[in-house]
């Protein structure tokens, strides 16, 4: 098991290290002078250039390069061009916190709501309850997120004045609700389809036939033997989501006026903010990387099979 | 003495998107306590789904629309969830065709032989785990405390099936249903799993329907046999006679296509000539009518009725009067 880990760890660096070259490389390849963007229309020749070598954008391209590895190294994601020079790492670890329970919530209403609508669904297939799910998840998937919030906050937050409207504040589940349902409930058709497919496909098998043999209790059958089937690839979909989530979902920020990291993220787009954007992007990348791992190492916890393959 | 199961005019019908079709047509046998029955046919004539729809595991396409099941003179399809749960496993239990897919991959062995005993005889999870590693040394599993904590993959296809045969009799059954327990295994493996259940189930005065497309391997093991074709019984009788005397020309067939022990071994396994009806298609008169040798006018215009030979066998064949020429 443990040379397998190593392994694979090994092989997350080195994705790790492409997209922190490939995230090099764009942000240097970007249309536009940064230099000539903060020195404003007006400054001369001189100025820029000397903002450029303040910069190190003067250097040559490996030695920014390597300059560029070794401050990564040490944290250090560079100074934003827009934010009078505020250290990038800062600012997304301002913008993370938002994020990260954005994510956890979003996933949390995924499962909550998926899961069960797929096991349901899938007991007992073309039934009524079923079809309820089958419609239900037809909707979640048709309707768009910011519609969705939109109407969640008209009637929830400004007509009943159950939730706040927007922004966060105290408690902080309370304003994240509604903003967190948003996501999740556009996410969960998904998971209700996924669970619902494989929940089928494993009620077939013969191992749950003969769990049905043994005379278990059906909440054994479903939870000891068919679930446990399901797991690998709903933590596949749950790790996939919360690393993609981690990088921000700029919808769902900016319909309920979150400050998370997809509002940064564009905002800094909007700048031509290099430094910003390229730091946004690696902890995006980072995130997801690190999910993908986890989710292998969920795998081989889940699955004999996956373990002694490796 | 009086039947321990008692299968009654059993239909069984299936909903595809095609259409509903009939795989079991009126299906009627009895077991007594201790007891082995077999069933023969070939593939499709409807063996398990009748083992199925005994044990009501049919899934949610199937539906029993006629007949009786009686258990110890109990009606099996009136159970209710927890009757059928408390029966199930505890009195009749069953043995799968194949061991690869039918233990769990992702829960130990010894979970899957535990959960019965925990669940039917209420043991604590250490008296369980006992009789667990004694149930596993029966049959035949070396090192079988050790073996309790491993997952299936690490059994070969013989080895899990000592285990399925473990977990089946496990509570001490009173009946025994085997759908092809040997098709998927080697041939050595064979032999010696129908060995190890002929002993478990002596020893326990476990009665056995064993189901196999292998007339010889049921005729060995069995004390009657049924012959299934397209969902009907079309012979019963003692091992005996239906080997001996076969009066059912399809019961003929079956036998001429087992491959005799002596002389050279034939190229091809023989088999009977044509197909079996297709499900769902109605077809008039008998089901065999048009692969069999002796079809005459009537065959194909009147479906046979059961007859009764004297013995307690039975035939269905308007010639089943006639022993073979
Ligand atoms: N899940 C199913 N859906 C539809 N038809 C089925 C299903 N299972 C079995 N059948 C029908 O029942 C017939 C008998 O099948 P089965 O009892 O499995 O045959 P066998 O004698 O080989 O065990 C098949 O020919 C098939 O048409
Ligand atoms: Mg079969």
């Amino acid at each position: 098991m443990t040379p397998w880990v190593l392994r694979r760890l090994g092989q997350m660096v080195l994705v790790l290290l492409g997209v922190v070259t490939l995230a090099f490389f764009m942000s240097y390849a970007v249309p536009g002078d940064p230099a000539r963007l903060i020195a404003g229309p007006n400054a001369d020749a001189a100025t820029v250039a000397s903002i450029r070598h303040q910069l190190g954008l003067d250097a040559s391209l490996w030695s920014q390069y390597t300059g560029f590895l070794g401050r990564l190294a040490r944290g250090d994601l560079g100074t934003s061009y827009a934010l009078h020079g505020a250290p990038v790492s800062e600012q997304l670890a301002l913008a993370l916190p938002t994020s990260a329970l954005i994510a956890v919530g979003g996933v949390l209403w995924q499962v909550i709501i998926g899961v069960p609508a797929g096991i349901i669904a899938a007991y007992r297939p073309g039934r009524a309850a079923d079809r309820i799910a089958t419609l239900g998840a037809l909707v979640g998937l048709s309707a768009p997120p910011f519609w969705v919030g939109l109407l969640l906050i008209y009637y929830l937050a400004y007509r009943l004045s159950i939730f706040p409207l927007t922004g966060l504040g105290d408690p902080m589940w309370w304003y994240l609700a509604l903003p967190t349902f948003t996501l999740g409930l556009a996410g969960a058709a998904w998971y209700a389809r996924m669970t619902r497919t494989q929940m089928i496909e494993v009620l077939r098998t013969p191992y749950i036939q003969l769990a049905r043999a043994k005379g278990l209790r059906e909440r054994t059958i479903l939870l000891r033997h068919a679930l446990r089937n399901v797991l690998t690839p709903l933590i596949t979909m749950i790790g996939m989501d919360f690393g993609y989530f981690l990088g921000g979902v700029l919808i769902i920020e900016s319909v309920f006026g979150l400050p998370g990291v997809g509002k940064l993220t564009y905002d800094a787009i909007d700048q031509l903010d290099i430094p910003m954007i390229t730091g946004a992007v690696l902890c995006a990348a980072f995130f997801v990387v690190v999910m993908n791992f986890l989710v292998d190492l969920a795998y081989a916890a889940i699955d004999p099979r996956v373990r002694n393959r490796r | 003495m009086s039947a321990l199961l008692d299968v009654e005019d059993l239909v069984v019908r299936f909903a595809t998107p095609g259409g509903e079709h009939t795989a079991v047509r009126g299906v009627s046998f009895s077991v007594r306590a201790g007891e082995r029955v077999g069933i023969v046919g070939e593939s499709g004539s409807g063996k398990s789904v009748t083992a199925q729809a005994v044990l009501r595991l049919l899934g949610p396409a199937a539906t029993v629309a006629g007949g009786a099941v009686r258990f110890d003179g109990r009606d099996v399809l009136a159970f209710d969830r927890g009757e059928l749960r408390r029966w199930r496993g505890a009195q009749a239990a069953m043995v799968f065709q194949d061991p690869l897919s039918s233990l769990n991959p992702l829960v130990r062995i010894g979970r899957q032989v535990t959960e019965t005993l925990r669940e039917h005889l209420g043991l604590d999870r250490r008296a369980a785990t006992a009789k667990a590693a004694e149930l596993l040394a029966s049959v035949g599993i070396p090192d079988a405390a050790a073996r309790l904590r491993e997952y299936p993959m690490t059994f070969s296809g013989g080895m899990r099936q000592r285990v399925a045969i473990a977990i089946a009799i496990s509570c001490a059954p009173r009946l025994l249903i085997a759908d092809e327990p040997t098709t998927a295994l080697d041939v050595t493996v064979q032999a010696q799993v129908l060995d190890l259940m002929d002993g478990m189930t002596a020893d326990l005065g476990t009665a056995v329907v064993l189901i196999s497309h292998d007339l010889g391997v049921v005729s060995t093991f069995c004390d009657r046999v049924l012959v299934m074709y397209a969902g009907r019984v079309v012979e019963s009788g003692t091992a005996d006679q239906i080997v001996e005397d076969p009066r059912h020309p399809y019961t003929r067939a079956l036998l001429a296509s087992i491959p005799s022990l002596e002389g050279e071994l034939p190229r091809r396994l023989p088999s009977i000539p044509g197909t079996p009806p297709q499900p769902g298609r109605a077809h008039t008169g008998c089901a065999f009518a048009d692969r069999c040798p002796l079809a005459a006018d009537v065959c194909r215009a009147e479906d046979p009725e059961p007859l009764e030979l004297g013995d307690g066998r039975l035939a269905a064949c308007h010639f089943a009067d006639r022993s073979a020429g």
